[in-house]
């Protein structure tokens, strides 16, 4: 019985995304593609100083994406610094400079990987003129990023690839924003809260003092989800009542975060002329976004480990109201985009069901993805598979009449070895620097034995992939975390940004080869099952020696 | 144009559209969402908090809360709720899970603890505890706990009360959600709305 329940729920959320598919993936390719502005727009470029009719080269393109992204860090910086004399802080002080740092390229790079506790060290003004305008805007950003290389694919002959601002701006206003309003309401009526009320004392009917926290926080939580940025307004993030009261509100900010990553593929079909194309990415990631569900689900399920065991169920760090399926809906859409969000405690998972988290991660957040970070994560793939479908038949291999010559295929090998490097990197340096094996050996690690390597790997696997969820009994907010997280989020996002702005601009260029008889189609079966094969091959072969030193040795002992 | 000034120039840009965005995005449409809940659905935005039969709040039927004596022993008069890693337990200013690996040995422990002292309180066999009686939730201030939870404690709490057993069952079941939709999450009880019928009985 429980098990049919859980494919009802599945089947709902897959039946609202199908419902969604067409017009929210039509919209955005309006959104993209109009040459009309809104009134409200011009006057704000005005403001700004942009020509919105210009277009640009890719290398203006990324001036724009990283002076906007500069802009933001020093902004939430400085935010957090100041906090001591801004209003609506609680009472808080200011936030230290190494924690400063990790939180705002944190939240800049779409992670929100979240070394605080924010109840104890943000108080409202930082978390809604910080973070939540960085919620937004680091989301439009991703998405104008993925439509660049759409564009790339679908111009020929250009030597532009789209306007930064007008992207920036349009994805925030006509798409964000909307939405925004229509899900905080409906969250609300699910229960959560919307206040500055501070933090108000109550007796209890046992006669205790309790403390209830408040906030602003469906407005937040709603764009959380909807730009899969990830972090909470409270500690325990969405497993929190104020921020996910009902299995229906966890089921809904499953939609949230979905909506567009799955949308998206179909943005890219209209864009390049052929729907079908939409349709044979949006099969490879839903293929691999319903394996991955099913082996959560049924490794939690099972219980496995001693103490699931012990206990007659795997519900440490779960909550009542979710149940098991409810939650591992959430751990795995949460991680296989990079929203990072959790309604659970994913540190207290079953050693294997542990490691399914991980593994999201590690495809390189593709199926679905983040907003737009998942299509061009996507895309890249595809780059590589039609390459390695040409070495096979012995043809210069082409994508939607594109030919994938050398500097394609440099920039698209570059791009799938950056986060691997920044995950093995930085968990083999956090046990080889003398000094900071032994401060994370500590002080940071929670859990003894195997698993505490395992806290680290997710963190840095999370970090780099730009997810921001963690194995979060890490005590992350330590010189050497804050630091090299920090960075692992900030190459992690803006490397690949670098090689697919270049890559959209070597497309563009090209002239399109027409089709012929040796042309591999990119809409059939035959392709998809290729995408998929090479996107679990690539991360299997990277991950494999490191997953058997923590999840898997830990599961399998 | 210099790459310098260039680059100053796009910089400018980007600080006066971040400013934008700070306005529209981070002041406004929060001021706009908190005046819509405010104005349309004041108990849902401000904490769903639930009153006791004199009109005092005595908490939120989102927030679990503890159920024990200045000791931190539960009381056998009241329903209890699953264990908490939130602070001492139960505190909303401080949300956590216990973030304990399933093979912790601190976490066994608890675990084997916890079942053996609740069948104990309860006078009934450890092996019909249920997991969620002995699991910290996630955010330490889970609200809930299982139909099976509830009716294992229903004989202690009436007999603590002096009342039928039958009757505090029954108010058990009445009290018992079902699954959203009937389908999506699992049944649940709340345990401060479960307590506070059991304090009209």
């Amino acid at each position: 019985m429980d098990v049919f329940f859980a494919v009802l729920q599945a089947a709902t959320l897959a039946l609202i995304l199908a419902l969604l598919y067409r017009p929210l993936g039509d919209y955005m390719a309006r959104i993209y593609t109009s040459t009309k502005d809104w009134r409200v727009e011009r006057g704000l470029y005005r403001l700004i100083g942009v020509d919105p009719r210009s277009e640009q080269s890719w290398p203006a393109y990324l001036r724009g994406v990283l002076a906007f992204s500069v802009i933001g860090v020093f902004f939430v910086y400085l935010l957090q610094r100041a906090q001591a004399v801004l209003p609506y802080s609680l009472g808080l002080p200011a936030v230290p400079e190494g924690l400063s740092f990790n939180t705002a390229a944190s939240f800049v790079t779409n992670t929100n990987w979240q070394s605080y506790s924010p109840e104890v060290t943000l108080g409202y003004t930082v978390q809604l003129a910080g973070l939540a305008v960085q919620n937004f805007v680091s989301a439009a950003v991703g998405i104008a990023v993925a439509i660049t290389l759409v564009r790339g694919f679908a111009r020929r002959g250009s030597g532009t690839i789209g306007n930064f601002w007008v992207d920036l701006f349009r994805g925030s206003f006509r798409l964000l924003l909307p939405l925004s309003v229509v899900g905080a309401i409906i969250l609300i009526v699910g229960g959560v809260v919307q206040n500055f009320n501070g933090f108000t004392e109550i007796t209890t009917l046992a006669g205790n003092s309790q403390t209830l926290p408040g906030g602003p926080v469906a407005s937040q939580e709603v764009i959380k989800e909807l730009g899969t940025n990830g972090g909470g307004f409270f500690n325990v993030n969405s497993s929190h009542p104020f921020e996910n009261p009902t299995a229906w509100t966890s089921l809904f900010e499953c939609v949230l975060m979905l909506a567009i990553p799955f949308a998206l593929p179909r943005t890219f079909g209209r864009m390049v002329g052929s729907n079908k194309q939409g349709y044979a990415i949006l099969a490879v990631m839903t293929t691999l976004y319903v394996v991955s569900l099913v082996a959560l689900s049924s490794l939690e399920a099972a219980g496995n480990g001693t103490a699931p065991e012990v206990a007659g169920g795997a519900m440490e760090g779960k909550e009542q109201r979710f149940g098991i399926f409810a939650t591992t809906l959430f751990g795995s859409t949460s991680t296989l985009t990079s929203t990072g969000a959790v309604n659970s405690m994913h540190d207290s998972y079953t050693a294997l069901g542990g490691m399914m988290p991980m593994l999201n991660m590690m495809l390189g957040e593709v199926a679905p993805g983040g907003v737009g970070s998942g299509l061009y994560g996507m895309l890249v793939l595809a780059v590589i598979a039609v390459f390695i479908a040409g070495l096979l038949v012995g043809r210069t291999p082409e994508y939607l009449g594109k030919k994938i010559g050398p500097r394609e295929i440099k920039l698209a090998s570059l791009y799938i070895l950056v986060t691997p490097t920044l995950v093995l990197a930085g968990t083999a340096l956090s046990f080889a620097i003398p000094g900071v094996r032994e401060d994370v050996e500590a002080t940071s690690i929670w859990n003894p034995g195997i698993h505490g390597m395992s806290e680290v790997l997710y963190a840095f696997t999370s970090a780099s992939n730009n997810n921001g969820s963690a194995f979060a009994g890490l005590t992350a907010n330590t010189p050497w975390f804050n630091t090299a997280l920090g960075v692992a989020m900030l190459l992690g996002r803006f490397v690949p940004i670098v090689l697919v702005l270049a890559l959209a601009g070597s497309l563009a260029a090209q002239d399109k080869v027409p089709a012929t008889a040796g042309t591999l189609p990119t809409h059939r079966p035959q392709f998809v099952g290729l995408l998929v094969g090479v996107t679990v091959i690539v991360t299997a072969l990277t991950y494999f020696p490191v997953l058997t030193l923590g999840p898997l040795a830990e599961g399998l002992n | 144009m210099s790459s310098t000034r260039t680059a100053a120039r796009t910089h400018w840009v980007a600080i006066r559209a971040m400013l934008i965005f700070t306005a529209v995005l981070g002041v406004a449409y929060t001021l706009v969402i908190t005046g819509i809940g405010q104005l349309v659905l004041p108990a849902q935005a401000n904490a769903s908090v639930v009153h006791d039969a004199d009109g005092e709040v005595v908490g939120s039927a989102l927030i679990g809360q503890p159920f024990t004596d200045a000791d931190g022993e539960p009381l056998p008069e009241w329903f209890q709720p699953r264990p908490s890693a939130a602070g001492d337990g139960y505190d909303g200013g401080a949300s956590s899970g216990s973030n304990w690996g399933p093979e912790n040995a601190d976490l066994i422990a608890a675990i084997e603890e916890r079942k053996a002292a609740i069948a104990e309180f309860n006078g009934v066999d450890e092996a019909d505890v249920p997991a969620d009686a002995v699991t910290a939730s996630s955010s330490g201030l889970d609200p809930h706990i299982s139909p099976e939870y509830a009716l294992l404690q229903a004989a202690r709490v009436a007999e603590a009360r002096g009342l039928d057993e039958r009757e505090v069952r029954d108010l058990v079941e009445t009290s018992t959600q079902a699954r959203d939709l009937g389908y999506l999450g699992e049944p649940t009880v709340n345990v401060l709305q479960l307590n506070l019928a059991l304090a009209e009985l």
